[in-house]
Formats: structure tokens, C-alpha cells, sequence
């Protein structure tokens, strides 16, 4: 077991020059040819928050103070699971023609398109934390701890990745219902509604979903300058171990069969 | 390995690809079939019984008509098939020549992808801007590295990954057919580079359905015909038997190998 461990960190810190090379080229192709560029990461969630805060301040009314940054936090953190896992989901078959000719490590393509959205997620942040100061929303301490929700997101993030990655390259018809399973589990997060409105059952069908958990976190530190409540930490922590743990096994178990799926 | 001039061996290899004898593509087709236990597959052994060694420094010539399992032999080495039955071992750092330009990221500059692709090969960042401009000196396209892949001809992608593929001092170099690309001028000079190669010591695997080539390049050959080696030797001499042999079957079976299998 020790022997496996070292190899296979070996094996990480010779192909880590990759993995920066593959996160650059995602940026790199993202943006290229758009005359904003990177400030696209900026300005859309910027711009997304503006639509959604029209429509959901006049349409329904929810008793949310400062409700565009309620919308934004939410969102920020939304938008990176749904980006990050789909983007994972189709690594291994976008780098079919590689993975066929050159030894790598597997897993490296679904971490690069991970870490390409985290990288995403720190341009939405700053994006929130604009909103924040031009909004002259009152500014915490506490959102310095903002960094504990967002491991907690990166690595569930990275485990269903993995999880989703692998299977894929099995059952191409994850690829057609993954829209639909994030459309029904935006609607089970509470981005745009509050938790208070949520009849009976409902409500623990949200709660169970670990992003209400790490949203929840967020708003805390960020908004409502209290420190995240030792039972989130706990349940966040045990849902990251949990998802890692899978999506790991099951890429481990399912890697070598790749090749003969892609 | 008891003789420390063994650089790859290769012991009683069996590979056994399952030829799905209906596609099973979706979730619930494999669920239905599973449990009727109707996922039935055509085995077909790819690879039966393969042994060989090489020597440090030998270049070794596959040859075998289409369908042999010349390649299937070539991705065990590289580590991208692994063998249902028997061990390879692999004393080296392997530069896979299969097919060029496989590495290459069409919407990126040329520049973009001599950096991408020495990360595939592992190497840093540094080391390639270090091999930079020999890479452009070899492959002759100065004027070409700032366009991207996409707008280049398919003489310029070989020449490209040929460039970057021979940089650095791989210990073994594997060729698969690379040389039927590009023009008569660029496939002497890249047959100069490989003999330099081979005179700094590097190990060469050599598939291509040139006979002469391989009489060429190679001082050993392996003669691989439906999965079986067939013989191993001096290149010379089993490249003539081979040569006429195929003279002797004209009408040659070689495209049967699928159906008439145990």
C-alpha cells in the first residue's frame, strides 16, 4: 500500500507540468478570439445576477434582504458544480486520441477541467465581492473563513467528477440526462428562494443536498458575519472524504477499461 | 531483470479484446442484459503467447501484415494496453511516435502545442524553451508558429510532431508507420535523425509495412502474424523470409483473422 501511495505521487509531480499545461490550454481556448476575454468570468455572473435579480425581485417577491447578493452567492457556487462536473464528465472521451497513444495518468484530464473551473470560480468570487462593495454591503471578518466552503465544493466537485467522468466513457446516456439532473438539482439548492418558504418534505430533500450546506456556509461568512456552524464544517467534511473516496475507487476500477470504450 | 541490458521484456503475453457482439451503448440495455445474463461477447485473443527481449541500443523492426497486432504490441509498451495475461517490463522512458501530432490541440498555435506536447512527453516548461528552437530549426517552420494547428497541412503536423517527438534523449522511440507522411526530402532527414538517435544509444521500435525500411533502420526484427511471433532475428534474414513469403501468398488471408478465431 505505502509502495502505491509513493508511485503514485511519483507519477503526479513528473506529469504536474501537464497538468498546468492543460489548464492553460482550457483558458487559453475558452476565451480566444473574444475581444473581452477572461473578463467574460467576470461579467457573466455579473451579468446573469442582473437578469435574474429583475425577474425574481418583480415577478416573486421573497422576503431576502440585499437579494441580488443572495442570488450571486448562490449562484457562484451553483454555476461552478454544474461547469466543472460537466466539463469532467466528457474529459476522458475529449482525450480519446491521447489516451489511446500516450501513456498518462487518466485522472489528469478530469483534474485539469476541474481546476479550469476553480479558476472560474475565483474570477465569479471577485465578481460577488464587487457586487458587494458597490452595493455597500457591510464588509466581515468572517469572510475570511470563506475558504472552508469552497474546499469543501472543490473537492465533492472533484469526486463527482471523477465519478462522472468514468462512467461516462461507459454510458454515453449520462451525457443527454446530466442537463436535466442539474436543472432539478439547481431547483434543489436554494439559490433564488429561501430555505423558509419550503413546505415539509421538500425541505429535507434541500437540505440533504450537500451545496445548500456550502452555500449556506457562504452566506454566513459572507453576509451575515457569523462563523459557520461546527455541524456544516462536519457534514461538509465527511461529504468531501465520502465523494473523493468514490469517484476515486470507481475511476481506479474503471480506467483500464477505457481504452477499449473510447 | 537479471541482464541489466534488457530494456523491455516481454513474457507470455495474451491479449484478449471483447468484440461486443452487439453494441451495448446505453444504461438500460446493459441492465436488462445483464440480468437476463445476455451480454455476450466474441473473444478475440489479439496478442497469444508473445515473448521477446530487447537490448539496449538494438532497433527492433515489427513487421506482420495489416491486422497481425504490430500496433497492439507497440501500445503494450508504450503502457497504454495492459496484457490480460503474462508481464511486460519497460526499462525506460518511452516516446511514442504512434501516428504524429496525436498530442496536438488543433486550436493552438504551433508554439502553444511545442509546449503542450513536451508536457506530454514529460517535460518542463523550461527544458522545452531550452529544445525551442531546434524544434523549429528541424521541422523548418519558422514562419508557421504562430498559426494554429488547424491551418496546417498534414506534412507540417508530421514534421512538427516528429520534431518534438526526437528531442531530448528518449530511451526508446517508438515509430508506427510515421514515415508514409511527408514529402521524400523531410523522411530522409527524419531517417538521419533517427540513425543519430540510435548511434547515442537510444532503442528503436520500428513498424512499418516497408520491408526495406525496415532492413534500413533495423539489426533486428520480429515477425508477428495473426498474434503469434512467428520468428525473431536478424533483420536482414527475416525480412527476407517474410518478403517471401508474402511473394508466395499472393491471395493473402490476413483480413480473416477476425471470423476464423477460437
Amino acid at each position: 500500500m505505502k509502495t502505491k501511495i509513493s508511485i503514485f505521487i511519483q507519477n503526479f509531480l513528473r506529469y504536474r507540468h501537464l497538468l498546468v499545461e492543460l489548464v492553460g490550454r482550457d483558458i487559453k481556448i475558452k476565451y480566444r478570439r473574444s475581444t473581452l476575454g477572461v473578463f467574460w468570468t467576470l461579467l457573466n455572473p455579473l451579468l446573469m445576477m442582473a437578469v435574474l435579480s429583475v425577474v425574481f425581485s418583480n415577478l416573486f417577491k421573497f422576503d431576502i434582504e440585499n437579494f441580488p447578493l443572495y442570488l450571486l452567492s448562490g449562484q457562484v457556487v451553483f454555476t461552478f458544480f454544474s461547469d466543472a462536473t460537466t466539463s469532467a464528465m466528457s474529459a476522458i472521451l475529449d482525450n480519446a486520441s491521447l489516451i489511446k497513444k500516450i501513456y498518462l495518468p487518466k485522472y489528469i484530464f478530469v483534474i485539469s477541467r476541474v481546476l479550469s473551473s476553480t479558476i472560474n470560480l475565483f474570477a465569479s468570487f471577485t465578481a460577488l465581492l464587487l457586487v458587494m462593495v458597490i452595493t455597500r454591503a457591510e464588509l466581515h471578518y468572517t469572510m475570511i473563513l470563506v475558504f472552508i466552503p469552497f474546499i469543501f465544493l472543490v473537492a465533492i466537485t472533484m469526486g463527482v467528477g471523477l465519478f462522472i467522468g468514468a462512467i461516462t466513457v461507459r454510458f454515453r446516456d449520462i451525457m443527454h440526462f446530466y442537463s436535466i439532473f442539474t436543472t432539478v438539482l439547481m431547483y434543489l439548492t436554494p439559490i433564488i428562494y429561501p430555505m423558509s418558504i419550503l413546505p415539509g418534505w421538500i425541505k429535507y430533500v434541500v437540505l440533504i443536498n450537500p451545496l445548500t450546506n456550502i452555500v449556506t456556509m457562504v452566506r454566513d461568512v459572507m453576509f451575515y458575519n457569523s462563523l459557520p456552524s461546527l455541524l456544516g464544517i462536519l457534514i461538509g467534511f465527511v461529504e468531501s472524504v465520502i465523494a473523493m473516496a468514490l469517484g476515486l475507487w470507481v475511476f481506479y476500477k474503471n480506467q483500464d477499461t477505457f481504452i477499449l470504450n473510447i | 531483470m537479471d541482464n541489466k541490458d534488457t530494456i523491455i521484456s516481454i513474457k507470455n503475453v495474451y491479449i484478449k479484446f471483447n468484440l461486443a457482439s452487439e453494441r451495448i451503448d446505453n444504461f438500460k440495455e446493459y441492465l436488462i442484459k445483464t440480468i437476463k445474463r445476455q451480454v455476450s461477447y466474441d473473444e478475440f485473443w489479439a496478442l497469444k503467447d508473445i515473448s521477446f527481449d530487447v537490448k539496449r541500443g538494438d532497433s527492433v523492426g515489427l513487421i506482420g501484415v495489416n491486422g497481425s497486432g504490430k500496433s497492439t504490441i507497440l501500445k503494450i509498451i508504450a503502457g497504454v494496453l495492459k496484457p490480460t495475461k503474462g508481464s511486460v517490463y519497460v526499462g525506460g522512458s518511452v516516446a511514442p511516435l504512434i501516428e504524429l501530432g496525436a498530442g496536438f490541440d488543433i486550436d493552438l498555435t504551433a508554439r502553444e502545442n511545442v509546449f503542450l506536447n513536451g508536457a506530454l512527453l514529460g517535460h518542463t516548461r523550461p527544458e522545452m524553451e531550452g529544445f525551442y528552437d531546434e524544434i523549429v530549426e528541424f521541422s523548418e517552420l519558422h514562419d508557421f508558429m504562430d498559426v494554429p494547428v488547424k491551418n496546417f497541412s498534414s506534412g507540417m503536423v508530421a514534421r512538427l510532431g516528429f520534431s518534438i517527438a526526437t528531442i531530448g534523449h528518449p530511451d526508446i522511440l517508438i515509430c508506427d508507420e510515421i514515415l508514409a507522411v511527408g514529402d521524400a526530402k523531410f523522411q530522409e532527414k527524419c531517417m538521419v535523425r533517427i540513425h543519430q538517435l540510435m548511434n547515442e544509444g537510444t532503442t528503436i521500435l520500428f513498424v512499418s509495412h516497408s520491408i526495406e525500411q525496415v532492413m534500413d533502420v533495423c539489426n533486428k526484427a520480429v515477425w508477428i502474424n495473426k498474434g503469434h511471433l512467428k520468428m525473431m532475428g536478424d533483420s536482414k534474414e527475416v525480412g527476407e523470409i517474410y518478403r517471401d513469403s508474402l511473394k508466395s501468398h499472393e491471395t493473402d488471408d490476413s483480413f480473416d483473422v477476425i471470423e476464423n478465431d477460437e
